[in-house]
């Protein structure tokens, strides 16, 4: 028999690889710049790569059941839109604009769910066309300019709550709840199970739009976290905000070893996948590599990445 | 022409064939046969290049020859046609057959007059005449068979490997395929196929080889053999060794289904099942068993009809209603609606009754690493522990694990579809033995199988479906295989 290595080392293996990867680059950045290793660069990272991280963890759920979201961007700038039209001063208080901007993005999750699951159509489509029509709802509700006049209630929550930033802690306590939900609750084993093998998890009695609706209700939900998390940074509902942001958080999640076609990957892996291209984003930034280069750099390593992973796993 | 010595493969550590020599001549058919799990088919995947042997040689033309892979195997002139036929459905027939050797025009491009022309003349030397312009998926099996043929006399096959050719042919197109083999025949091909059909290897084969449990017992002329010397040859052991005695007395009635329909796969089915009986499902392939059992657990709905569990009328639309009412099952197709490949052998034993060792949802890891040792245990699961991907297990521990997850639910009738379909000897013993103790405790089990001796030696009663309608009801100690496959055939 081939001696091939069980999944869940190969899993391990993975992680280790990424984790070295992480720390070569850093200690290259270390060295070779000055200004890498300070507590306020480091400290900038984690504030830059947040709204991907909680992108990516949420779309973490929707890759594992052998799905996609591709309307992540424009979900954030609707989410981020509709919070900053209820987040004028004096109209209401901060739980209703943050409360709003988290509906809307569960709603338009619950809809690609839906759509999905009732409908029948691949989650591929589905979500383009989400991703038009939520860019569009975003222009239409801001008039195509950007909603300002914020409360400075919101906007504090782009600041710091002791030594930490508030968008940091919030994609804390996202992977972290996600994490603990994947490995140790009845729903998240589904997840990997419908990922795996639709018909299979369906004759063990898996109920798999159930499981499908709750992906992409998650996802949706925690995009429009990133939406606010964005609004309050940027203090403004900019309807243009987000573009491409799916790409990043669906490359981090695959660099951190989930795979396209569902039913293997992990919450740790997400979030290494995430430090690792905000390390390397933060890295070029300080070498003063232009963005024109940075575009290319990226996407040679997201490929990079993966080729090595599949040819380990291949081997 | 080829030959083979000492040929052994071993599968998660049992042999599937041990030290067989067997040989093969030009314009010779040579049958191999043996029960399932004999190692006709891992001694043909050997000689095609699919399976690396783990010991012996393989001899092609007098050269010690080393097959890493069918495409190795093909270039040397040794073609296989599945049992599991893998045409590329949307293609036509003459893509299909040329597919790989398309001839082309001065520009590089397919040209297409020309391919439908070579498609045309190969099938024509095999005495058939297909419309080439149609897709493959709209052919029956025999013609896609055929088609295969056609595709290995196209790469100028000197062998042609046929694993159960005719396992899902109709008479008439047996007789079809039969007539293209007598023309490989008189071509000089040596042609190898494997049936579990006597009469047709008295018809058609020059040479018989019998297997058994992983051993090549004889090869002799086809005419020095009877149906009675050639099965005393492949049994070699008294059914009893295998099948353990059912002795189990059925209690009262619990599921009752009513002119159970669903057109065209099966109309008007209706029977009793009682506390720990066994029910034999018979039929042939096609028949419409899988699809009524499916039914009965919710994996495809009937149209119409009832089903009846204690009395109570279920609504099954999905398996986790026929879960919930008490209804387990074990699917056919263990690759396709049966593991999770890449999920550990822990998560797919605990994936139904994960329920009862849930609080509020969590997952409790200790009582699931309990259980998960206990049916290790109960079940003989070989694995290297619960953390190792069920991929990587034998098929017989696979199944072993699924129809331990099927139990772990408690299922008050059971389904199992063709339970012991491609696993070993060994693993099938035990389940067998599995079926008479659950027997015994009461559950109520629903048994299709393929394998007639299976049917008439584990069951207290048998139900014969032919062309989706109930043909029968037989006792099997009153009956026997040619009765059941008179009552399966289409009249």
């Amino acid at each position: 028999m081939n001696a091939a290595r069980p999944s869940l080392d190969r899993n391990l293996r993975h992680r280790l690889g990424i984790v070295a990867v992480l720390f070569c680059i850093a200690g290259l950045l270390a060295v070779s710049t000055d200004s890498f290793a300070t507590a306020a660069n480091l400290t900038n990272v984690a504030r830059q790569v947040s709204i991907n991280g909680i992108l990516a963890v949420g779309v973490t759920f929707v890759l594992l059941t052998g799905g996609v979201d591709l309307s992540l961007g424009s979900v954030v700038a609707l989410s981020g839109v509709v919070c900053a039209l209820f987040a004028h001063p004096g109209d209401h208080s901060l739980a209703v604009p943050i409360s709003m901007g988290l509906l809307t993005g569960a709603l338009c999750g619950l809809l690609n769910g839906v759509l999905v699951t009732r409908g029948g159509i691949a989650p591929f489509i589905v979500t383009l066309g989400m991703m038009t029509v939520a860019r569009g709802l975003a222009l239409i509700f801001s008039g195509g300019k950007p909603v300002a006049d914020m409360t400075p209630a919101l906007t504090h929550l782009a600041g710091d709550w002791g030594p930490l930033p508030i968008p940091v802690l919030c994609f804390a306590v996202v992977a972290l709840m996600s994490w603990l939900f994947l490995g140790r609750f009845r729903l998240g084993r589904h997840l990997y199970a419908v990922g795996g093998n639709e018909q299979a998890a369906r004759a063990a009695g898996v109920s798999v739009p159930r499981v499908k609706l709750f992906a992409y209700g998650v996802c949706g939900l925690l995009t429009g976290l990133a939406g606010v998390v964005l609004a309050a940074r940027i203090t403004t509902g900019q309807p243009n905000a987000g573009q491409a942001y799916e790409l990043d958080a669906i490359a981090a999640v695959v660099i951190g070893g989930t795979s396209l076609s569902g039913g293997v990957g992990s919450v740790l892996g997400t979030i290494l996948g995430v430090l690792l291209i905000g390390v390397i984003n933060n890295g070029l930034d300080l070498q003063g590599v232009s963005s024109y280069y940075q575009a290319v750099i990226k996407g040679v390593i997201i490929v990079g990445a993966v080729w090595l992973d599949r040819r380990q796993s291949r081997s | 022409m080829l030959r083979a010595f000492e040929l052994t493969k071993f599968f998660g550590g049992l042999p599937v064939l041990q030290r067989a020599y067997i040989e093969f001549h030009p314009g010779e058919v040579h049958a191999l046969m043996g029960e399932n799990g004999a190692g006709k088919s891992t001694l043909l995947k050997m000689l095609a290049g699919l399976y690396q042997p783990d010991a012996g040689i393989i001899e092609w033309r007098g050269q010690p020859v080393r097959f890493q892979s069918p495409h190795d195997a093909l270039s040397q002139g040794i073609a296989m046609v599945h049992q599991e036929l893998m045409p590329i459905p949307d293609l036509n027939v003459a893509e299909n057959l040329l597919l790989g050797m398309e001839p082309v025009n001065a520009l590089g491009w397919v040209d297409r007059a020309e391919l439908h022309r070579q498609a045309r003349q190969w099938l024509q030397e095999l005495n058939t005449d297909l419309d080439t312009h149609q897709p493959m998926r709209r052919l029956s099996v025999a013609q896609m068979q055929v088609v295969e043929i056609a595709k290995a006399l196209a790469r100028q096959a000197d062998v042609i490997l046929m694993d159960e050719p005719t396992a899902a042919l109709s008479d008439h197109e047996v007789t079809a395929l039969f007539n293209a083999i007598n023309t490989l025949r008189r071509g000089g091909v040596a042609v190898v196929y494997t049936t579990h059909k006597m009469d047709e290897v008295f018809r058609l084969a020059d040479r018989i080889s019998v297997l058994r449990d992983g051993q090549l017992v004889c090869t002799k002329a086809a005419i020095e053999l009877s149906p009675e010397s050639l099965i005393a040859h492949m049994v070699g052991r008294e059914l009893s060794q295998v099948f353990p005695p059912i002795t189990t007395l059925p209690g009262d009635v619990i599921l009752e289904v009513s002119n159970l329909t669903r057109a065209p796969a099966f109309r008007d089915i209706s029977f009793t099942l009682r506390r720990g009986e066994v029910l034999g499902l018979a039929g042939l392939m096609g028949a419409g068993r899988t699809e009524v059992v499916s039914a009965l657990y919710g994996l495809h709905a009937a149209d119409s009809g009832t089903i009846r569990l204690h009395g109570k009328t279920l609504g099954l639309t999905t398996p986790a209603d026929g879960l919930a009412t008490g209804i387990g099952m074990l699917t056919e197709d263990r690759k396709g609606s049966g593991i999770i490949p890449a999920l550990s052998m822990q998560h797919n034993l605990t994936l139904t009754a994960l329920r009862q060792y849930c609080h509020g949802g969590v997952i409790d890891a200790t009582a699931e690493a309990a259980v998960t040792q206990k049916a290790t245990a109960d079940f003989a699961i070989k694995a290297s522990g619960p953390g190792q991907a069920i991929q990587q297990l034998s098929g017989g521990n696979q199944q072993k694990v699924l129809l331990a997850r099927a139990l772990l639910a408690a299922p008050a009738v059971l389904i199992l579809d063709e339970p012991t379909r491609g696993i070993d000897i060994g693993a099938k013993a035990e389940i067998y033995a599995l079926i008479g103790r659950l027997s015994a405790q009461g559950t109520a089990i629903l048994l299709v199988s393929s394998e007639l001796p299976e049917i008439l030696s584990l069951t207290h009663r048998i139900l014969v479906l032919r062309q989706g309608e109930l043909a029968a009801e037989l006792d099997p100690r009153q009956t026997n295989q040619e009765e059941i496959l008179r009552h399966a055939m289409p009249q």
